[in-house]
């Protein structure tokens, strides 16, 4: 078996050898023991030890907040008239769009035959779930007597009323927990097999019987595989247009309002693409460390991150492209209130917001036009976090902006944030990582049975040597 | 049935444990290469109880096992089919149906006409999100679950699993396997086939033939649980069937109980220390000036404790005081009693059939026109408004006093129109009404 390089550079597509999408002197067993010795170590790395301990003090810290604000209520927030939605709306927005990416991965480009994703699209639909578990957490809080939250669904209760099936927040409610549902399925699915590798190789009991339990007694039948490919084209196939609709109804929460910015059509179209920028932007962050705290460089390879850099390009013009035009439709309306609230925002009070969203999402990227920072770690991790920050920022000035000066100046008023919801934003990310990590720690990272299939002797071998073998799974 | 199972003969409850009986037989390969061979052959060979099992999907090979395609599109079809019905259903029910054709269901099931900002019921194009997201739920829940029934997951338990060459098969080795209940399965042919199919080792695979039945306390713990899991339930089923004079448990308060002063407690906030407030010197309460009894004839409509029959001094009836009455009488009198006093306003309208079952308690609206009516002395009709009369409430607290002597003073003008000799009307009024008259061409 000829030995690949990890040096190699497999970020161009040279017509004479196929690009491998797994470097260095890997077989299918090599592989098998290089994804599971993460989660088998007896002790994780120091860092691993460190991230945690942080990451659960912010989780209980997170708690407690919400403790103290459901005892008290949503006065400790900075949410009043007429911004009533701070901080809690904008983190909403955020972690969904986070979450887009894992499916956009998992499902678009299985589509598409993008086999690079197999290395990748693991952890990013993990990421996806975790990052729409922190969504879904705002609004449940947002909604003051939190424990009243049940009544956005359609549930016969006491007081026989219904909930109102043309407001755009109940669309939401469907959209996200279709989403969160449909993730978790095509995630777990995808894991069955390699949770089955896991309880085949479970050196304790305990490990034998709960890996044993989840991986459903998967043995790898032929029979098996068939149907459990349909079952994941049908997925891949329902998921996508499913993530396009999650971010367009999120969208809708603003577009379908009368506010100046707010109410345009461009709105869906625009948060979708912001949705998978900003994700993909979440997974380069996480895969950097984790490729190197791991020993996953030959899985995920240079070749996926470069990829991935050029989504956020892509995607990152859209936005800026996006936000030009806004502008543009703001003045061609010739709406006045419409043409105050993209000035107000771009040179009023909040225009430090504006800027920061501005330079971070529609110039920033811009530097992955040369393949030398498209391939420098330290230049494309820094450029995801700015782009992360970009993204919240985006959020902040569409929420901030258009509620805090509608059409009636006497009724105008600032937004000033308390330290509960900056604390609650920083406790998400706690909750976001804590999951992560320990997803890290006892679930396989990589898509292992995936990554066999389009591993490069597997490609040569494949019993039809067409070069498509083993799309699904 | 091989010739090979341990010996059916020995009863069962003498076979030791430790005996084992052949369950299939398996043969391992360590690449790929070979097995689209090997599955044709065992389909040629007639076998229908075999697999072949890898690490990872190969494309092709299902087709040379003969494995026919799935059904799982259809069921996902069919599943997706009804979420969309039932996202059209719920949003149909919930927010465009009218609760009074179905009050023989339960009031929490009823739907009802959801008006919002005066739009339509039924506005399809807002209910398409829904309708999407549920075809989509549902269809990706039909996926995986029919996808695990078909497969016969969960099973947890398999011979195969006692193999533990058989382990490697989720890492990087391939395997045929066939089982021994396979009708054609025969040890030493079926091993000499296995054996030719480009293999490395063919094995045997033994369970025992008394199974392990799940342990006692296993058992014990899971029944103890069940019971104790319905433990709640029973508690919730016993409360809603019996009475208690104790106030429910008060998790979320909701501000339904607030701090506040009663009368006779004492309140720091005051030098007296009396929550409850004594009168400032020179002011009347509210209620009080009627009690005072100082205009008794236009505040309570008496002259010597009899009903008035004559407005009271202080007020004029002029044309702007009748005009007071007709649009204080708009907004007060005539939803029930309607504009021309009739009886038959807006509220009785809504009950055409003279009563609903369950609304024993509906009384009509008298007409103002009636003779009892007409025979009230003015004093009466003001009372009728102050303080109400039978089932119609008083209006005292919503309209004032010389708004009321307003509005009898307009009742008597409505009582007398409709009762107008055509001589009466005046000269311009009566131009009026014949050129609308002969509008209409009738009358
Ligand atoms: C909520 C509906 C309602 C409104 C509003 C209402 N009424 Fe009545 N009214 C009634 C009903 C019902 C009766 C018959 C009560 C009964 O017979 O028990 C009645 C009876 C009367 C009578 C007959 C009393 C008698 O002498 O038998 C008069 C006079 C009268 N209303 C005047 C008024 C005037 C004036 C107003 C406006 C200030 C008014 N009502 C507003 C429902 C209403």
């Amino acid at each position: 078996m000829a030995t690949i390089p990890l040096e190699i550079d497999n970020t161009q597509d040279d017509p004479r050898h196929r690009a491998p999408l797994v470097t260095g002197d890997h077989d299918l067993g090599t592989l098998t023991e290089t994804v599971s010795r993460v989660a088998e170590a007896p002790r994780a790395p120091l860092a691993w030890y460190v991230a945690f301990t942080i990451s659960a003090g912010l989780t209980i810290m997170l708690g407690g907040l919400i403790g103290y604000l459901i005892m008290t209520g949503v006065g400790v927030w900075g949410v009043n008239n007429p911004v009533a939605w701070g901080f809690a709306i904008i983190n909403f927005v955020f972690w969904v769009g986070i979450g887009h990416a894992g499916t956009l991965i998992s499902a678009i480009l299985f589509l598409f035959r993008q086999h690079w994703r197999t290395g990748i699209n693991r952890f990013a639909e993990a990421m996806t779930i975790f990052a729409v578990i922190c969504a879904g957490m705002f609004p449940g809080i947002h909604v003051g007597r939190a424990w009243l939250a049940y009544w956005m669904f359609p549930l016969p209760n006491q007081m026989a009323m219904w909930p109102q099936f043309r407001s755009p927040l109940l669309w939401d409610v469907f959209a996200v927990g279709t989403y969160f549902t449909v993730s978790l399925l095509f995630w777990y699915v995808g894991l069955i097999p390699d949770l089955a590798t896991f309880r085949d190789r479970a050196k304790t009991r305990v490990k034998q019987i709960v890996y044993g339990i989840f991986a459903l007694g998967w043995n790898g039948s032929m029979r098996h595989w068939h149907r459990y490919e349909r079952a994941y084209l049908i997925l891949a196939a329902l998921a996508t247009p499913l993530v396009l609709s999650v971010h367009s109804v999120v969208s809708f929460d603003f577009a379908v309002a009368q506010l100046p910015g707010w109410h345009t059509t461009i709105f869906p179209p625009y948060f979708v693409a912001g949705a998978i920028f900003s994700g993909f932007g979440m997974v380069v962050t996480l895969a950097v460390p984790a490729r190197e705290l791991f020993g996953l460089k030959h899985i995920i390879t240079m070749r996926h991150l470069d990829n991935m850099n050029k989504i956020i390009l892509a995607t990152g013009s859209i936005v800026g492209y996006a936000y030009s035009i806004e502008f543009f439709i703001a003045w061609y309306g010739a709406i006045p209130e419409e043409r105050f609230a993209f000035i107000s925002r771009a040179f009023g009070p909040y225009a430090w917001a504006y800027w920061i969203m501005f330079s971070c999402n529609a110039f920033v990227p811009q530097l992955f036009w040369f393949r030398k920072i498209r391939t420098s770690i330290p230049a494309m991790f820094i450029i995801s976090l700015l782009v992360n920050v970009g993204m919240w920022f985006e959020r902040y000035v569409i929420v901030v902006t258009s509620l805090s000066s509608d059409f009636l100046p006497s009724s105008w008023g600032p937004y000033v944030p308390t330290w509960v919801d900056a604390a609650m934003l920083v406790g998400s990310f706690g909750l976001f990582f804590t999951f992560f990590l320990l997803f890290c720690r006892y679930l396989p990272m990589v898509a292992m049975a995936e990554v066999k299939a389009v591993m490069p002797h597997t490609l040569k071998r494949s019993a039809h040597g067409d070069g498509h073998a083993g799309g699904a799974a | 049935m091989s010739q090979t199972v341990a010996a059916p003969s020995a009863p069962a409850r003498t076979r030791s444990d430790s005996e084992t009986r052949l369950a299939g037989m398996l043969v391992s390969f360590e690449e790929p290469g070979p097995l689209m061979g090997a599955a044709a052959r065992m389909k040629e060979a007639g076998y229908t109880r075999w697999d072949v099992h890898t690490p990872y999907p190969i494309h092709g090979l299902d087709t040379a096992m003969g494995v026919r395609p799935t059904i799982l599109p259809w069921i996902v079809f069919v599943a997706g089919l009804t979420g969309a019905l039932s996202g059209i259903f719920l949003q149909y029910w919930t927010n465009a149906t009218d609760a009074r054709n179905f009050t023989f269901l339960p009031t929490n099931l009823q739907g009802y006409d959801y008006l919002i900002s005066g739009k339509p019921f039924y506005s399809f194009p807002a209910n398409i999100p829904v309708i999407f997201e549920l075809t989509v739920l549902f269809s990706a829940l039909a996926a995986v679950f029919g996808m695990l029934a078909l497969n016969g997951l969960p099973t947890f338990h398999r011979s195969l699993f006692r193999s533990r060459a058989f382990q490697r098969v989720t890492d990087d080795h391939f395997f045929v396997s066939v089982d021994a209940s396979d009708p054609i399965f025969d040890e030493s042919t079926t091993g000499g086939l296995l054996a030719e199919l480009g293999g490395s080792d063919v094995m045997r695979v033994e369970e025992p033939v008394v199974q392990p039945g799940m342990p006692r306390w296993l058992m014990a713990a899971g029944v103890i649980f069940a019971c104790v899991t319905l433990i709640p339930l029973v508690v919730i089923a016993k409360a809603r069937v019996s009475k208690s004079t104790e106030p429910r448990i008060h998790i979320w308060q909701d501000m339904d109980n607030q701090p506040r002063y009663k009368g006779q407690m004492q309140n720091a906030a005051f030098a007296d220390e009396r929550a409850m407030r004594p009168t400032v010197v020179g002011t009347v309460a509210r209620g009080d000036l009627d009690a005072l009894g100082t205009d008794r004839h236009r505040l309570e409509g008496l002259v010597d404790d009899q009903w008035a029959t004559v407005f009271p001094e202080s007020l004029r009836v002029t044309s702007a005081f009748m005009e007071r009455g007709r649009r204080q009488f708009g907004i007060f009198c005539a939803p029930c009693h309607g504009l021309d006093g009739r009886g038959n306003g807006a509220v009785p309208a809504r009950n055409p059939d003279g009563g609903r079952e369950g609304w024993a308690g509906w009384v009509q609206p008298t007409s103002l026109h009636d003779q009892s009516v007409r025979d009230r002395a003015v004093g009466h009709l003001f009372n009728s408004i102050t303080n109400g009369i039978r089932t119609m409430p008083p209006y005292r607290d919503q309209i004032e006093p010389d708004d009321r002597w307003a509005i009898v003073a307009y009742i008597r003008a409505l009582q007398k129109a409709s009762q107008a000799d055509w001589n009466e009307v005046p000269a311009a009024a009566r131009q009026e009404l014949e050129r609308r008259s002969g509008k209409r061409g009738n009358d």
